[in-house]
């Protein structure tokens, strides 16, 4: 299953569906690097909204796409965790540590441009 | 020597062949039990109402209202000894119970008065039967199993009544003691007073999430100055409350440690650079102000 990744100006969003196997979400880290590369993105917002659970291995590889991203100079913000999920997440000890993350799109454009706004 | 041989339709009929007399079935004891209990009804309803009275049982109610209760209490006990079922009898319990509970009655003077009705129709059998001890005895032995049965049947519904209103009413004051509240667009605050155990540091932390997505919050206060005492199960609990919070996007701010909680959270070996503290909640808000781009300054004097 494939993650569709829209372009929005210089920011990529990402929409991930409801259940990804670990092999679609390494296939989702080597396509969303190539089009970073690709369109030159400053930002990227990667939606998690339809997401009911996420394990230590979508965390890891979450984490894992946001260091790459951010060698390539931009930023990543993950919206959309469900309060079911989070409360989930943390009580495995699951963490997302150095990723930022945002309610919902909305806010997740707004911090990315407040940090090209800064940077510009 | 001849050998009768006799054939026996039924086991009246062997006591009969024996010289015993015939012996009525159950059912028809009980059909004549409740013919009479009702034929007397009023009379019966009336003395047991005296000594409901005279037990000083049910002062919460009005008479009238104990009249209209011991009427239908009085006609679904004959009715359950008549059918021999008891779902109605138990739905109709449970019923009474959702009534009389919030007017404070007692379990004690449910089960009393349950069995001074059982009493007051006894007494009325023995009256009735004197004459023929073995017929009371038969009667007897219809009328007290099913009698014992409806007084466990509406004992039993009313406690389960009243439990279940018990839980409904944890469950209301669980609710309301956790308030999350908009102070600001996008801040949250959630005063925390009294004891937190996990359940309700659970139930603390859905209630936060939800407000939190609800309200768009980007930066909440956890005021916890009205906690006396956290222990290091609950204190992990603030932790991961903190952690979730930010995973949907808002920052945390906690204020009103004492000093036994700071205790516990330092020696639960928290990373401090996780959690945001502040002393007092007027701090706290303050700070929160600051975060979201507000600046609080008087209104100009009028001269």
């Amino acid at each position: 299953m494939e993650v569709p990744i829209l372009k929005q100006g210089e920011v990529l969003i990402a929409t991930v569906q409801a259940a990804l196997a670990d092999a679609d979400l390494l296939q989702f880290r080597r396509a969303l690097l190539q089009q970073v590369v690709r369109c030159r993105s400053m930002g990227v917002i990667v939606d998690v909204t339809s997401m009911d659970v996420l394990d230590s291995f979508a965390s890891r590889t979450l984490r894992e796409i946001a260091q790459m991203i951010r060698l390539r100079g931009a930023e990543m913000v993950i919206v959309g965790i469900q309060p079911e999920v989070a409360f989930a997440m943390v009580q495995m000890g699951v963490t997302l540590e150095h990723v930022a993350t945002a309610l919902d799109l909305e806010e997740g454009l707004a911090r990315l441009n407040q940090r090209f706004e800064h940077a510009s | 020597m001849t050998v009768a041989m006799v054939r026996l339709d039924s086991q009246d009929d062997i006591r009969f062949h024996r010289g015993i007399e015939p012996v009525e079935p159950i059912s028809i004891l009980l059909r004549e039990l409740v013919a009479h209990l009702r034929e007397n009804r009023t009379q019966l309803r009336e003395e047991w109402a005296q000594r409901i009275t005279e037990a000083k049982l049910l002062t919460a109610m009005t008479p009238e209202e104990i009249f209209a209760e011991a009427t239908s209490v009085y006609d679904n006990y004959v009715e359950a000894l008549e059918t021999g079922t008891f779902e109605a009898l138990q739905a109709y319990a449970r019923n009474l119970s959702e009534r009389i509970i919030p007017r404070g009655v007692e379990t004690h003077e449910v089960v009393g008065i349950v069995l001074l009705l059982r009493d007051v129709l006894a007494r009325s059998l023995f009256a009735k039967y004197q004459a023929d001890f073995t017929k009371l005895n038969r009667i007897l032995d219809a009328y007290e199993p099913a009698a014992n049965r409806i007084a466990n049947t509406v004992a039993v519904g009313f406690v389960q009544e009243r439990e279940r209103i018990i839980r409904e009413q944890q469950e209301a004051i669980r609710e309301l003691s956790t308030p999350v509240l908009q102070v600001r667009e996008r801040l949250l605050i959630l005063p925390i007073i009294g004891v937190i155990d996990p359940q309700r540091a659970r139930q603390l932390t859905e209630q936060l999430l939800r407000g939190i997505r609800t309200n768009r919050a980007k930066v909440v206060v956890i005021d916890i100055t009205g906690v006396a005492a956290m222990d290091a199960t609950v204190a992990n609990h603030l932790v991961q409350t903190v952690e979730a919070s930010r995973l949907l996007g808002a920052s945390v701010i906690v204020t009103g440690l004492s000093p036994e909680i700071a205790q516990t959270i330092v020696n639960i070996g928290v990373d401090l650079g996780k959690m945001n503290t502040v002393g007092d909640l007027q701090g706290g808000i303050e700070q929160a102000e600051r975060l979201l781009g507000y600046k609080v300054v008087p209104m100009a004097e009028a001269s």
